[in-house]
């Protein structure tokens, strides 16, 4: 009998802590935005941060978040769709291939901090770039890319045998089978793990606090020539983003409202990532029916 | 035999008396190219940054006189005083004290949710569970910091001696960030464990709880400690978040509720505030360097719980 005491217990244990996980998300999600949706308006939205008096806002801040993402994913996407095709259609059981896995995976274990250093020292200083989005891009590309090597790969190997050899079978050549049979089939899976990603490097920030820098200069939102010094669209000006600046306003802020404006932009940053994991799950379901559904 | 020569016919129709290469094998060259060079510039990548943080890093060892010995275990960190010291023992102290504990308090957790998934109630797993974790996964960690600052921090306080920031409040707020990924790798591992090992056990007569703790654990063992190392792996790069709750006083604590610092939350603070070259400078490329060397580590130890799954 008391083995089956010590069953029940035991069961009690493991349902109660997975619903203590659950209502831990519950109360993590409803304390950021309960906090944090009183203090959104389109006015916080939209306008400049004020050091020292209250009614800042974080609108210079969300455009770089935005934009820094959009650089990111430029120059992430096709190395990454490269190096994945690589591995998985490419990459022949070999000492070599087992040396690039280990890079893959040593790579993308990196700590962010890690990769902002190295950042700062290549990008930032020796290439000469500054402080600056274009800085914070390349860096958040070191960061990202082992990611998206990772999901091409593991989209590209669960696409079935026969559709490649059938392309291939058709004297279709080895790249044309892959860009024309398999990458569509495999969209649905790489969609959804690049939003996921792009959730990642929308909320991050140590790898940028020094590459992309902690100040924002006065941006002139009239003046959209890239070529311009107060542009917002200039890639070479620095910029600071939304997660850098809730982290430097509780570590240093002034301004006497500086707990508000943290609690308000958690909460801008959790509800896109929200919406990044949600549009994940939409787009890859629509995706995949579109594509594999008749057409 | 057949086929051959029909495309041999073909190039020559598309190519008539040229000695180019067809457009099938160009084509094919050129993709070729294109992957091989994206996964070149991936061992670039990982080579320049291991030879640039480690030429800066080595800088105050090989010429600026600093033993190594004494960074180790130097127990004070006044690098700009006029015989500065250089002592990282503090940091270590407090990376492997928060990492450790927050793995100590989310491996339990973690482990349990995967059963809970896998074993308890797949449907409540799978429907509310799994996707709350994924959730969890994807929140910044600025945001886990915000709140460990204002919920986590506060709380300490008021119920506890001290000013609330500390190993405690960082070991508590790495837990949360690290359970997605040690659930994660935990359940994987549990679903894929064959089904006749659970079937024997019931057919003996074995409780559920017999069978998961004589049985299911033990054989998942290697698996769930991989887990349980990424999540280490994970707490002690984690830079901002920690940064935000520790209290970053750069001297060894004696107790949970007082102010400690971090490999990641010295280097944080203080890179920004140097001129680049002196010895403060180099010496936290050195805390860097050991960063680096430690998420080496962490990926053989990986790599040897991984291969013991494979022979199991």
């Amino acid at each position: 009998m008391k083995a089956k005491t010590m069953d029940r217990l035991m069961t009690g244990v493991i349902v109660g802590v997975g619903f203590l996980i659950i209502a831990l998300l519950a109360a993590l999600l409803g304390y950021l935005l309960i906090r944090g949706v009183g203090h959104i308006s389109w006015h916080f939205l939209t306008s400049p941060p004020e050091s020292i008096r209250a009614g800042g806002g974080i609108g210079p801040q969300l455009f770089n978040s935005l934009f820094l993402l959009v650089l990111t994913m430029i120059i992430t996407i096709p190395l990454g769709l490269g190096a994945g095709i690589y591995m998985s259609e490419y990459a022949k059981p070999s000492r070599l291939t087992a040396f690039i896995r280990l890079v893959v995976e040593v790579l993308s274990s990196f700590p962010s901090i890690v990769v902002g250093l190295f950042g700062l020292l290549v990008i930032v200083n020796r290439f000469g770039l500054g402080l600056s989005l274009m800085s914070g891009a390349l860096a958040l590309t070191v960061f990202n890319l082992p990611l998206m090597v990772r999901i091409t790969e593991q989209a590209l190997r669960a696409v079935p045998r026969e559709q490649k050899e059938a392309g291939l079978a058709l004297g279709l050549s080895r790249w044309r089978t892959i860009t024309t049979v398999m990458v569509p089939i495999a969209v649905p899976a790489i969609v959804t793990g690049t939003i996921l990603a792009a959730g990642r490097v929308f909320g991050e920030a140590a790898a940028l606090l020094f590459t992309a820098g902690m100040s924002s200069p006065r941006l002139d939102f009239t003046d959209w020539n890239p070529l311009h010094h107060t542009s917002p669209l200039n890639p070479f000006r620095p910029a600071e983003t939304l997660a850098v600046h809730i982290w430097k306003v509780n570590s240093e802020g002034l301004a006497p409202d500086a707990a508000q404006i943290a609690a308000g932009a958690s909460a801008v940053l959790i509800v896109t990532v929200l919406l990044f994991n949600l549009c994940a799950r939409w787009l890859g379901r629509v995706l995949y029916r579109k594509l594999t559904a008749g057409r | 035999m057949n086929m051959t020569e029909t495309r041999l016919q073909a190039d020559s129709i598309s190519m008539p008396g040229d000695r180019r290469l067809p457009k099938h094998r160009l084509e094919e060259l050129r993709g070729k190219s294109y992957v091989l060079l994206c996964v070149l510039l991936l061992i670039v990548i990982i080579f320049s940054i291991v030879y640039f943080i480690a030429s800066r890093g080595l800088t105050p060892f090989l010429s600026q006189g600093v033993r190594i010995g004494d960074m180790l275990g130097g127990l004070k960190w006044s690098p700009e005083a006029d015989t500065p010291l250089l002592g990282a023992l503090p940091f270590l102290f407090g990376s492997f004290a928060t990492s450790l504990l927050a793995a100590v308090i989310a491996a339990p957790l973690g482990i349990c949710a995967a059963l809970f998934m896998t074993e308890m109630m797949p449907k409540v797993g799978k429907n509310i569970l799994q996707p709350a974790i994924e959730l969890l996964a994807g929140v910044p960690s600025v945001v886990y910091g915000f709140v460990g600052l204002s919920v986590v921090v506060p709380f300490l306080r008021n119920n506890f001696p001290g000013q609330g920031v500390g190993v405690l409040a960082g070991a508590i707020v790495l837990s949360v960030m690290i359970l997605p990924t040690i659930t994660t790798i935990a359940t994987d591992a549990l679903r894929t464990l064959p089904a006749g090992l659970k079937e024997g056990s019931y057919a003996l007569g074995a409780t559920r709880w017999q069978t998961l703790s004589r049985l299911v654990i033990p054989t998942a063992l290697p698996s769930l400690m991989t887990g349980v190392v990424l999540g280490i792996a994970r707490a002690f790069g984690e830079a901002l978040a920690v940064q935000m709750v520790i209290g970053n006083a750069p001297h060894i604590p004696h107790s949970l509720f007082q102010s400690a610092s971090t490999l990641t939350s010295i280097i944080t603070l203080s890179m920004g505030n140097t001129t680049s070259g002196s010895l403060h400078n180099n010496a936290l490329w050195s805390l860097a360097l050991i960063l680096l060397l430690m998420t080496f580590l962490f990926v053989f130890i990986v790599r040897l719980l991984e291969g013991r799954v494979k022979r199991v």
